[in-house]
């Protein structure tokens, strides 16, 4: 099997090339890790840490995942390799223990290429507040990849690995997959273990896959999911997943909030025409397909931004503490800081933390504080709890159609992952403008409930920023709806005809060698396999 | 008399007894190597998550209903925010406004709330000072860290140092007999901290309070409220304004210094802990907790102030003490098989009044040489009349050097009562006839003058005769 076949292949396809004999993981494992060596890999900058060697593949033949390397994003911790969450505070750190997500999809057969770049401790939507450096978009790499899991979205769609494991807190999994063009999901709440997650806010992260399909995603997913005693929150999906198939919609209900579409455009900045053409194909296709469209309102969808900007932080304050310089992490050696305790706090972590998460320990800090939690933290809360009663009724038919009338039954709803596509690093000074990335995503976040992003399109329409830059829609469904939510997008996918591929779009990258030597990755830390 | 009455509340961490830690599955050890009981949830590794231990839930349950409190079927953790190295996560994870137990009460103090959280890690500092401030080095030992506890709050309802401690010691052996801790003083499995306010007696307001720290006796605790109370009365009484701010308790020196004050009071920030789902409690969680509580202290000692009449200091003596009350028990129960059978009370009596004082250190070990059939034995031959109280004395010396019988003791050493007539009234003769001036002062109704002629029976009997049978034998041939 060729190089560029490879590259051509999805992730379950590699998987059952692995199971006949046709693929050996230990070739497949050396393949990519060299392309990731390559010189236009590392100009991305997808990656902070790449497995030394090759894992002994013998067993992985037989295991589900069949040996395909995963990409794993810096904020999981990973036993023996560095799990930085793109903090200079967490500069070098190598936990004891492997978070379960991870540790789930090794032992499904899935074996650690590299950890993937992120924005600092997940807070971002461009990856370019990392320590490690800004991760560069491979459609074009002037543009951010999105984020916070830009390393893991970039190095998909680069096809530097079949896929990886990002989290998603507002947007962090979607949004880089929409910038991207690939597919990205952010499961129920509950669905994978946190265990092993360095917590941004503890309420909203999930894990979840970044693919180039909806099935690989499927496929992942289904390996990462389940209860784990070891995080009181997660409770695992209803039944095992089933790989998608469908391809029609026959039957299907989706709705459109007005609060949430093209009409929401001023407060997310408005959205592009290119945006809202491929999101309006998309409708029209859906209903080629057989589907319903439905226009509905989430009432109280336009607050989730506020709510979420107060909670969020809220809880990375609290999550952040434990980065004091006492026992891991980064510890001033700052003189007065040597001598005084409250020093050497202060010192360790002004130095250890970047601009943004220090904004947002402060909000964070704030809205906690004695005085002011009842009117930031209490309120936003009420207004949590109102999003997630209004995804409720909107999934039990006792929402509201947008003029007020009763409206029907909605299987998903629809919106446009994000309004625009992929920016310009460095072009979004604003932290509000870099919030409003995750206006789309952020309502879903709120209320647990699981979403995907799938590309859509290209941008390209007169006044869009930019040409040529994919385009995601989002399709959301009721708490633990993966199964079903996963054959929706697959017909969407399989209708939209979209081509991502790499190998295609990157030739330089195409022509890589099994068994090649990378050369020595520029800043790229290599260690053994975890 | 003092024109002010002091108002005193208790708030006291209980360190569970359980076999793992309040979120981790690491082992509950007191005096491990340091550092050896951890792991990275109660190192506060990043990624690390907590869960909720069950037999910790079940503890506080217990707690809360031998309190007489009320359950909540639903309660939550909340995170208490500030930064110390005792602290691995810059948080502990306490209850706050929703906690899993509110109300109830003990001997008359009221219970505010009970509430679960983790213990902190242990400070070790080095160097002259011995706090964190001005030493050389300060060492964290995490094996403490994440202990379970249980917060008991009681209202203001105490009103003396002396009660204070008295109350205190009930609670413990409460604890103690719920079997959920070691509660430990000296240790630190039992630490109290006290809030105390005086006001003009006669007057129903709360004064302003102050919080004292550290107290970690009940010695302590005791001079520590006592102190404050003296403190505060000399400011009233000068003219001046309590100040509400926390108090730190040097046992040393005796005196009270400020750790903060109410401008320095930390915002903790509390919030509910995301990691952690609501404590839901079951009837059958609670039914269980109910089935786990044995006799408690309080209804012990009303028990045996009403079926055994045991007298009020007495029944609280042996109830309040679980290993005294275990062989108060024991003694009864090989009493029972004796003819005749003494009464409790007396074995109770000679339990608390002659063994206790001399063997105190040995009723954790059942009494040592002096087991608890051994004592009902003893008291057994002392009703009987076969060994006069001096008698008795002399064979449980016998007994707590080296062990043994009583009977055969007694019998040994010459040391069974009088019971010949003829040989006691023989030593009556002979003690007059040696006391003439003293026999004739009792013969002209100077009863007092007696003393000497009994004290020569005595020591010609060795102790054997009985007091009140020697004082009437004498009167006898003296024709009174
Ligand atoms: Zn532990």
């Amino acid at each position: 099997m060729g190089v560029s076949d490879i590259l051509e292949l999805s992730a379950e396809a590699t998987a059952a090339a692995a199971h006949a004999g046709e693929l050996d993981p230990g070739e497949l494992f050396a393949f990519y890790r060299s392309r990731a060596q390559e010189p236009e890999a590392l100009e991305l900058n997808c990656f902070c840490w790449l497995a030394a060697g090759v894992p002994d593949g013998s067993s992985a033949a037989e295991a589900p995942l069949g040996g395909v390397p995963l990409g794993v994003k810096d904020l999981f911790c990973t036993a023996g390799a560095p799990s930085q969450s793109g903090s200079l505070m967490l500069k070098g750190y190598i936990p004891p223990y492997t978070a379960t997500a991870v540790q789930r999809a090794l032992d499904a057969g899935a074996p650690l290429l590299g950890k993937t770049n992120q924005d600092e401790f997940a807070m971002g939507s461009s990856t370019e507040h990392c320590a490690f450096g800004a991760v560069r978009n491979p459609w074009d790499r002037n543009r951010v990849p999105g984020g916070s899991s830009g390393g893991s979205a970039a190095a998909v769609a680069a096809g530097l690995v079949p896929w990886a494991l990002g989290t998603d807190t507002g947007g962090s999994i979607r949004q880089p997959a929409s910038f991207c063009g690939i597919v990205g999901l952010k499961p129920t709440y509950g669905a994978v273990s946190r265990h092993g997650m360095i917590a941004f806010a503890s309420s909203l992260d999930q894990a979840g896959p970044l693919s180039r399909s909806v099935r690989d995603a499927a496929l992942l997913l289904g390996a990462i999911a389940g209860r784990d005693r070891r995080d009181a929150t997660s409770v695992g999906l209803p039944e095992p997943l089933a790989l998608p198939q469908r391809t029609d919609l026959e039957g299907v209900t989706f709705g459109v909030a007005r609060e949430l579409s093209a009409q929401a455009g001023a407060q997310a900045g408005g959205i592009e025409p290119g945006v809202q053409a491929a999101f309006e194909r998309a409708l029209e296709l859906a209903m080629s397909l057989g589907a319903r469209i439905e226009e509905v309102s989430l009432p109280h969808a336009a607050l989730a931004l506020s709510a979420y900007y107060v909670l969020a932080p809220a809880e990375a304050s609290s999550n952040l503490a434990r980065f004091d310089g006492v026992r891991f992490g980064h510890r001033s050696g700052d003189e007065r800081a040597r001598r005084e305790l409250y020093a050497m706090y202060a010192q360790s972590r002004s130095e250890g933390f970047g601009a943004e998460v220090k904004r947002r320990i402060m909000l964070g800090t704030y809205v906690l504080s004695a005085g002011y939690y009842d009117a930031y933290y209490g309120q936003a809360q009420k207004v949590r709890t109102l999003i997630a009663e209004d995804f409720r009724r909107l999934f039990a038919g006792e929402g509201r159609a947008a003029r007020g009338a009763a409206a029907p039954k909605v299987d998903f709803l629809l919106t446009p992952t994000a309004a625009t596509v992929a920016f310009e690093l460095g072009a979004v000074q604003s932290p509000w403008q870099m919030y409003l990335n995750d206006y789309f995503t952020v309502p879903m976040s709120l209320a647990g409930i699981p979403a995907i992003s799938i590309p859509c399109g290209l941008s390209g329409k007169p006044g869009d920023s930019a040409s040529g830059m994919p385009i995601g829609l989002q399709i959301a469904g009721p708490a633990f709806s993966e199964g079903p939510l996963l054959e929706v997008a697959h017909a969407l996918e399989q209708a939209l005809g979209f081509d991502g591929s790499p190998a295609r779009r990157h030739r330089g990258l195409g022509h890589a060698h099994v068994n090649g030597a990378g050369g020595e990755a520029g800043g790229i830390h290599q260690g053994g396999p975890a | 008399m003092s024109a002010y009455e002091p108002v005193i509340g208790l708030e006291i961490h209980v360190q569970l007894a359980t076999a793992t830690k309040m979120f981790c599955s690491c082992a509950v050890a007191f005096g491990a190597e340091p550092n050896t009981l951890t792991c990275p949830v109660c190192l506060g590794l990043p990624g690390a998550l907590p869960v909720a231990n069950a037999q910790a839930v079940h503890f506080g349950l217990m707690i809360g209903q031998a309190l007489g409190s009320e359950l909540a079927p639903r309660s939550i953790f909340h995170r208490k925010n500030y930064f110390y190295p005792d602290l691995p996560k810059g948080y502990q994870i306490s209850q706050y406004d929703e906690p899993l137990c509110r109300g109830g009460e003990l001997e008359g103090v009221r219970i505010h709330r009970v509430h679960l959280e983790e213990d902190a890690a242990k400070l070790i500092h080095v160097g002259a000072s011995g706090r964190i401030h001005g030493s050389e080095t300060s060492l964290v030992d995490f094996n403490r860290g994440g202990t379970p506890l249980v917060e008991i709050v009681t209202e203001p309802d105490l009103r003396s140092a002396e009660q204070a401690g008295a109350w205190l010691r009930l609670l413990r052996a409460t604890l103690r007999e719920l079997g959920v801790s070691d509660v430990n003083m000296e240790e630190g499995s039992l630490r109290a901290d006290a809030n105390v306010s005086i006001r003009p007696v006669g007057s129903t307001q709360l004064g302003v309070k102050t919080e004292l720290k550290n107290m970690n006796s009940f010695r302590f605790l005791e001079r520590g409220i006592a102190a404050e109370i003296a403190r505060q009365e000399a400011i009233v009484e000068g003219g001046g304004e309590v100040a509400q701010e926390t108090l730190h308790f040097d046992p040393a020196s005796g005196s009270l210094e400020v750790m903060r004050s109410k401008e320095q009071a930390h915002d903790y920030r509390y919030f509910p802990e995301p990691d952690l789902p609501p404590v839901l409690i079951s009837e059958a969680m609670v039914k269980r907790a109910r089935a786990a509580i044995p006799e408690l202290p309080s209804a012990r000692a009303r028990r045996l102030r009403e079926t055994l009449a045991l007298p009020e200091q007495l029944a609280r003596q042996l109830a309040f003490r679980g290993e005294l009350y275990a062989y108060f028990e024991a003694s009864l129960a090989a009493a029972g098989a004796l003819q005749p059978t003494p009464e409790p009370r007396l074995i109770a009596t000679w339990l608390s009044e002659e063994l206790l004082p001399r063997a105190a250190g040995e009723l954790e070990t059942q009494g040592g040489n002096v087991p608890p059939a051994a004592l009902a034995q003893l008291v057994a031959l002392l009703a009987a009349g076969r060994l006069s109280v001096g008698g008795a004395r002399q064979v449980l010396e016998r007994m707590l050097a080296e062990g043994g019988d009583p009977a055969q003791i007694a019998a040994a050493e010459g040391l069974e009562a009088l019971s010949d007539e003829g040989e006691l009234a023989r030593m009556v003769a002979e003690a007059i006839a040696a006391n003439p001036q003293a026999a004739e002062q009792v013969r002209a109704g100077e009863g007092k003058a007696i003393g000497p002629i009994v004290g020569h029976v005595m020591r010609a009997s060795r102790g054997r005769a009985d007091g009140q049978a020697v004082s009437a034998l004498i009167r006898e041939q003296l024709g009174l």
